[in-house]
């Protein structure tokens, strides 16, 4: 079964049709590249995913367990909100990481705060912090960074900064991971660290949702692909069939355009 | 003479700090108040917020301090402060935190809003409640916004203390003056500024201090 299904997901701003009729899913596992130009609703979508926006309709069912339905109720859409958002994990284009606290304490920050709503957690405060922060070292180890865990975010670089971001959407072992145009804000010379991790990632088989302007990359990377225009999927397949052959006339033209730069 | 002179100005001293230190006590979190309600989504409540800012910004502090110490003996028909200094420092107090909220208001609402919108929704993702986002993620970053522009409407603060004198308060200004006044002495008015500038002198050396504590992020 899929660990994600996406059901008819539509989302309207004002008088704008953003996301119109957006189903999919995703097995465990497997990586899903969605690609389109901007304003096509693929951020919209991946908002959606972390409940950042509401959808006016569909709904999204992780592993089995309805997160969202937009025949819900409202108290109940809302009901368990944050735990809901825990089943993803999202990478912003900007980073957003915490100005004040160190690479470190922005990797630790959200499972200590999770971690005192433990029932054990005034016995085993030191173990648990302990365990809390050898898991952030070993995330940042990772990533590479194992030299600048102490370093503050304006002391690093873009590429650094995206690595400590993607250490810290994994510290809280979310069942997707959801990429919104990662490399979109670096310089070209720092994008390769940031999908070297990623493919890292993909080895390693994390279940990703990765929006992007890399088409290469996604091509190589992803073991789907979506193609999105004017908020509604266009083509949807295997990422070399629909980049190689794609079947559509639009995403012909938005291939084109986009080989011609 | 020089003596007595010190005696009096430190006299009026202690009401101009009093003074300053319950309006800041008052006002900082009444300003935070209006702030938030000046950013709500309810909007009956935004446009009597910024009714008020304007009324209050909008007219001398002076004027507001006049009114609230004769205009409730004038309409009510008997005077709420008592006619004694500590009656008059109240409601010095009074007018000045009200007026020095609504400024303090509209520092803290951009404090508010320049934190981008990117560190709530970073700290959402991280299934954080809103008081946590507020006091991990926000919090931080909007004291170091207002830092600069509060550091001025303090240090205007110490000096508007002075208006106190208009309702008879025994202030710092008033202690010099009245040696003007009784013996045709002037020096006693360098003197007194002598006062205002250590005052000021320790608050900016406070603030530079904080703004250095601060800026190991950016």
């Amino acid at each position: 079964m899929a660990i994600l299904e996406v059901k008819n997901i539509g989302k309207q701003f004002d008088s704008t049709m953003v996301l119109n009729d957006v189903s999919f899913s995703l097995e465990e596992g497997n990586a899903l590249a969605i690609i389109g130009s901007s304003g096509s609703g693929k951020t919209t979508l991946l908002r959606c995913l972390n409940f950042l926006e509401t959808p006016d309709k569909g709904s999204i069912t992780v592993k089995g367990e309805t997160l969202f339905d937009a025949a819900m109720p409202l108290k109940e859409q809302e009901k368990g909100l944050r735990t809901k958002r825990l089943h993803f994990g999202m990478v912003f284009q900007s980073f957003n990481l915490f100005p004040q606290y160190t690479a470190l304490e922005n990797v630790m920050l959200a499972e200590k705060l999770l971690a005192k709503e433990r029932p054990d957690f005034k016995q085993n405060k030191k173990e648990i912090f302990a365990k809390i922060e050898e898991h952030g070292k070993e995330l940042l180890g990772e990533m590479g960074l194992a030299d600048r865990m102490a370093h503050y975010p304006h002391q690093l670089s873009g590429g650094q900064q995206q690595r400590v971001a993607i250490a810290r959407a994994l510290a809280l072992k979310p069942d997707i991971l959801c990429f919104d145009e990662p490399t979109s804000a670096l310089d070209p010379e720092l994008t390769g660290e940031v999908l070297k991790v990623i493919r890292g990632l993909a080895d390693q088989k994390t279940t990703m949702i990765i929006v992007t302007h890399e088409m290469a990359f996604a091509r190589d990377v992803s073991d789907q692909l979506i193609f999105m225009d004017d908020g509604v999927i266009v083509e949807q397949g295997d990422p070399k069939q629909v980049i190689d052959h794609p079947r559509e006339e639009r995403t012909k033209q938005f291939l084109t355009r986009y080989a011609q730069g | 003479m020089f003596w007595s002179v010190t005696q009096s100005l430190l006299g009026g001293l202690l009401t101009t700090f009093q003074i300053f230190l319950f309006t800041l006590l008052f006002s900082l979190p009444l300003g935070l108040i209006l702030a938030f309600g000046s950013i709500s989504r309810f909007s009956p409540l935004r446009y009597l917020i910024q009714v008020l800012v304007w009324i209050i910004r909008g007219t001398p502090l002076m004027l507001q301090l006049i009114i609230i110490f004769y205009g409730p003996g004038l309409w009510l028909g008997h005077n709420i402060w008592s006619g004694n200094e500590a009656g008059r420092i109240t409601a010095t107090v009074v007018a000045f935190s009200i007026n020095y909220a609504c400024y303090f208001s509209v520092i803290f609402r951009g404090g508010i809003e320049g934190v981008p919108a990117g560190q709530r929704e970073a700290g959402q993702v991280l299934g954080m409640t809103k008081s946590q986002i507020f006091f991990q993620v926000t919090l931080l970053q909007m004291v170091k916004r207002v830092v600069p522009p509060m550091s001025n409407e303090i240090i205007t603060l110490v000096k508007d203390t002075s208006l106190a004198r208009m309702i008879a308060a025994y202030e710092l200004t008033f202690a010099g003056y009245s040696f003007m006044k009784s013996n045709g002495l002037t020096w006693p008015l360098f003197y007194t500024g002598v006062f205002y500038l250590i005052f000021v002198g320790i608050l900016t050396l406070l603030f530079n201090y904080i703004e250095r504590k601060l800026d190991y992020f950016k």
